[in-house]
């Protein structure tokens, strides 16, 4: 292939993704995205992932280390089919915090602290460097590869000067896109659209060189892999150690790299697109491995001995012959490389001007009017930072002068950005870590890095003397950068991931353990921690005294003047003011505050609006405040719930009484009749008789006679009122007891002789139990006895036993005694039981015998001041009734 | 923070979103345990490479993949209703 073709082709290829570019950002300014925005995309985008290294390399650590190549890929795999865990959570972080990198990420967690900013910066600048080195120097070599084949009258070029034209050019495709304009959001939406169109060329370039060695070469699958089986590709023994730590150092630095959470986390549109990315993205990543090791297999075979296994991809077709497809080949090498260098210059870039440049530029002119517009200071910035970040990566290429293998020094890369790991994962789920943990953490792990796995990478003599490697530092055997603490004999690679992360990782949790965190990070733990769980208290800004206008002027410096001022109309319309100039209430800070640090980073945001509110931070009484509010809303809806139950009950209190009031109402009633009724028959046959009397010339018999009925009567309604009267005074309760001891025996006995005035004609077999009933009750005699009297003469009255009886049984049980009246009659009908204490119940008027019904009641009256209670027996074979007394009654205080 | 107290019990709709989201937390662990499990498998005196290795990986990787794949509808459709998080 004639090397200026090659060049032409090269050209044309970056004009095409330069007009892919320029037309997404065209549509994304009229906001015409459509399917631009979709998760196919986003996919796409993510593959960055898979570098230069992964598109030549692979086939080369395939060749040299069997399978062990296919660990870069398992980690991300496993990282992304388990997005539930941490993917979901960064993502919707950075969205809701408008976070603009990984170091903005760890500074804002930790209390928007440019000093972690900083330090993240610089680790991740220094382990791009030798990534970015890496892909210069595969793009080189696949120049190489072409211009050694066909040299044909164009001078091949050497490669220091490939190197730089290819630095040089991306440089300026990256400050072309990269850098055209300011986002509050920092999307890029045309770089993404080409990386993605690059990701096709990608594949499809691995793909068509795969199915060529598959069906070209050989004869099918059958045949690859009786060759895979036949080969001696590899003395491949999985290594326990080395297998596992690198699928994790792989999961790690999908996480940590800056240009992955760039695409992943920065350029999202959409948190649905996620979902779709966690199985879209390990599939694109199965796939660019699917041929690797036929294509190892089969150029180790066909290609002569000692050619470079990182070449085959390109080589193989070319030596069969296939120029169109090795220059696919080339377009798909060319397009790793590129588009992993425009992603991570882009990110380091804004890492540098926001997290160095800008600070320093406040620090050093911090009273800047309104016409020193910051956007053009931030844009150049990050011009001259893309610029900084390639030179970096071409002086790395050239003092390593591109000799190591690329596996190594992807490696060595992957491991100085997964020291940030430890920072990011305690950030976001474990409130407690703090900044002193994550700047001890970052610091400790970033030493060791560099101490056992970077520096030893120029090889010994260059940056590290040969005394050190073999007696370690200051002569400490211990302090050798392979073997730190006498662990000698492990794999160099897992030597420096095992310590740099493990002694990260106590760092970070000794240093939380150990300080306290200042407000403005307890209150960004808890915001970050909690991302799912809705807003924590959000005031990060006590009402300063801020000017709106210095406010104003400041946003304008940053968002320029259209944006500020549309943004400040809003928030003032907000407020119901009319103007530019809102209140500098809190709520409004917090608003500016997230949009400003959408373009310069959460620190450098919260600085310069804390420069003009003229307070730093919220103060640990602001954190208590916020938690004492919500536990105050808590407590009086709690209280509420309370009163609501109070309310419930007494309602149906109110319910009930009224309920009783009613009853009671009828009831009255219903004795009202009752009583007029009672009174009525005597005063009937009392009037009848005295008219009969008056009328005169009766027998003086009959006069004597009708006297007679005329004084029963009488007696009865005399009867009938001193009941009624009983009754009023016990229902009252205002009875007078007089409290006496007396013998129950003795009661019973005046009793049982006052009962037999009741029919005295029937004669009544009484049982009784002389010693049980020998106790002294300490209560009214006359009343109880009364009591005694009315159930005794009832059971006179009322027994229809041929032969009736009557048994008094008396217990005493726990300061009480029963007393139980037993008949032997037919007792009282179930349903009339609950009847017979009510005023005026009588049962059957057939053994009417003066009553006025009145007397079960007075009984009941009578108990209920004596402190007992009289109930009905069911079940006893007659009529039977319990009354139970206290055996001491003590007066009530009344 | 106190926080009121969430549901006891769910119906059946939000129980099977939950236990789709715990199958969806193991997927990785159970990925991670296929893709160590041929640490464990004695190669005896044969030291290179066999296509066998080579299609396990590879089918495993399919195998999740697919798996990932059946899980994430789910899990994105049920992702507005934030207030049953664990």
């Amino acid at each position: 292939m004639p090397f200026n073709l090659l060049v032409f082709a090269c050209i044309l290829y970056v004009v095409f993704l330069f007009a892919v570019a320029f037309i997404v950002e065209r549509r994304a300014q009229a906001g015409r995205l459509g399917w631009l925005r979709s998760p196919l995309v986003y996919t796409l985008s993510l593959s960055i992932y898979c570098t230069a290294w992964t598109f030549y390399g692979a086939v080369g650590y395939a060749a040299r280390s069997g399978l062990e190549f296919l660990t870069i890929y398992f980690g991300p795999t496993l990282v992304f089919i388990g997005w539930w865990w941490l993917l979901r959570k960064l993502v919707r972080i950075g969205r809701q915090y408008r976070v603009t990198s990984i170091a903005d990420l760890i500074s804002s967690r930790f209390g928007k602290s440019n000093t972690l900013g900083v330090i993240v910066t610089v680790m991740a600048v220094v382990a791009a460097t030798p990534y970015i080195a890496l892909q210069l120097q595969s793009v080189v070599l696949s120049f190489g590869v072409f211009a050694s084949v066909t040299p044909d009258g164009v001078s091949p070029p050497d490669p220091g000067s490939t190197a730089i034209w290819v630095a040089v050019g991306l440089a300026l495709f990256t400050i072309l896109f990269g850098t055209r304009n300011l986002d509050a959001k920092e999307q890029h939406h045309g770089i993404v659209t080409a990386i993605a169109v690059e990701a096709v060329v990608k594949l499809v370039a691995l793909l068509a060189v795969g199915s060529f060695v598959v069906w070209g070469i050989a004869d099918g699958v059958g045949d690859i892999i009786a060759r895979i089986d036949a080969s001696d590709l590899s003395a491949w023994q999985v290594e326990p150690g080395r297998w596992t730590g690198l699928i994790f150092l792989s999961a790690a630095a999908v996480i940590t790299l800056p240009r992955m959470f760039q695409v992943m986390v920065v350029e999202n549109d959409d948190e649905g697109h996620l979902a779709r990315a966690s199985w879209a993205f390990p599939l694109y990543l199965m796939l660019m491995s699917l041929f690797i090791v036929p294509i190892a297999v089969v150029g180790l075979d066909r290609l002569p001995a000692g050619s470079n296994p990182d070449m085959f991809i390109l080589t193989l077709p070319l030596a069969e012959g296939q120029g169109a497809l090795a220059m696919l080949v080339f377009l798909g090498g060319f397009s790793s490389a590129t588009s992993m260098v425009i992603v991570e210059s882009i990110a380091l870039a804004t890492m540098i001007s926001n997290h160095v440049v800008i600070p320093l530029w406040l620090r050093l002119r911090p009273k800047a009017g309104a016409g020193d517009d910051l956007r053009l200071v931030v844009l150049n910035a990050r011009r001259l930072a893309i610029a900084a970040v390639l030179a970096l990566g071409y002086g790395y290429y050239q003092i390593s002068g591109g000799s190591a293998a690329l596996a190594a020094i992807g490696l060595i890369a992957f491991l100085g950005v997964a020291q940030v790991l430890p920072a990011l994962l305690a950030g976001l789920f474990w409130r407690g870590a703090n900044k002193n943990g994550a700047l001890l953490g970052l610091l400790t792990g970033f030493v060791i890095w560099a101490y056992t796995s970077f520096l030893p990478s120029f090889g010994p003599g260059a940056m590290l003397s040969e005394a050190v490697f073999t007696q370690g530092l200051f002569g400490l055997s211990w302090l050798r950068p392979q073997a730190l603490f006498g662990t000698e004999g492990m794999d160099p690679m897992i030597h420096a991931l095992f310590w740099s992360l493990t002694l990260n990782v106590i760092a970070l949790c000794l240093g939380s353990l150990l300080t306290f965190p200042a407000p403005l990070e307890r209150l960004q733990g808890a915001a970050f921690v909690n991302v799912f769980e809705g807003a924590v208290g959000p005031q990060r800004w006590a009402r300063g005294q801020a000017e709106p206008e210095a406010l104003l002027t400041m946003a304008q410096r940053i968002l320029g003047e259209d944006a500020a001022l549309t943004l400040f109309q809003s928030a003032a319309r907000d407020q119901g003011k009319d103007g530019f100039l809102p209140d500098p209430t809190p709520a409004f800070l917090d608003t500016l505050e997230a949009r400003l640090s959408g373009s310069v980073g959460a620190a450098t945001a919260h600085a310069m609006i804390s420069q003009l509110v003229g307070r730093a931070t919220v103060t640990v009484e602001d954190l208590m405040a916020v938690a004492s509010e919500s536990a105050q809303i808590m407590e009086y809806s709690a209280q509420l719930e309370a009163r609501e139950a109070e309310l419930t009950r007494t309602a149906g209190a109110l319910r009930e009484a009224n309920e009783k009031l009613m009853q009671l109402s009828i009831q009255k009633d219903a004795f009202l009749s009752q009583i007029s009724h009672e009174l009525r028959t005597p005063m009937t046959s009392i009037r009848a008789f005295s008219e009969i009397l008056t009328e005169g010339d009766l027998p003086p018999e009959m006069v004597t006679k009708y006297g007679q009925i005329i004084h029963d009567e009488a007696k009865r309604l005399t009867r009938l009122l001193d009941d009624l009267l009983d009754l009023s005074v016990l229902e009252n309760g205002t009875v007078q007891l007089t409290l006496e001891l007396a013998s129950l025996q003795q009661m019973l006995d005046t009793a049982l002789t006052a009962a037999r005035q009741t029919r005295p004609e029937r004669s009544f077999t009484i049982h009784r139990d002389l010693p049980s009933e020998a106790i002294y009750l300490k209560t009214d005699a006359d009343r109880l006895t009364q009591v005694f009297i009315n159930l005794i003469s009832n059971a006179r009255k009322y027994c229809d036993a041929a032969e009736p009886e009557l048994r008094i049984a008396v217990r005493q049980r726990a300061g009480r005694v029963t007393i139980d009246f037993i008949d032997n009659g037919k007792g009282i009908p179930k349903e009339s039981q609950s009847l017979i204490f009510e005023k005026f119940a009588r049962l059957t008027d057939a053994n009417r015998a003066g009553g006025a019904g009145l007397g079960l009641a007075i009984c009941r009256e009578i108990m209920t001041n004596l402190g007992g209670s009289v109930a009905y027996l069911p079940g006893q074979g007659g009529a039977a009734f319990r009354l139970t007394v206290p055996l001491r009654l003590e007066k009530l205080a009344a | 923070m106190a926080r009121p107290k969430p549901p006891l019990f769910l119906a059946r709709a939000p129980y099977r979103r939950r236990r789709l989201r715990d199958a969806a937390r193991l997927l990785p662990i159970l990925g991670l345990f296929l893709l160590l499990l041929p640490l464990l498998w004695t190669h005896g005196d044969r030291t290179s490479l066999s296509a066998g290795d080579v299609i396990y990986f590879f089918l495993v990787w399919l195998g999740l993949i697919g798996v990932a794949a059946g899980f994430a509808p789910g899990l994105s459709s049920g992702e507005g209703t934030e207030e049953e998080e664990d």
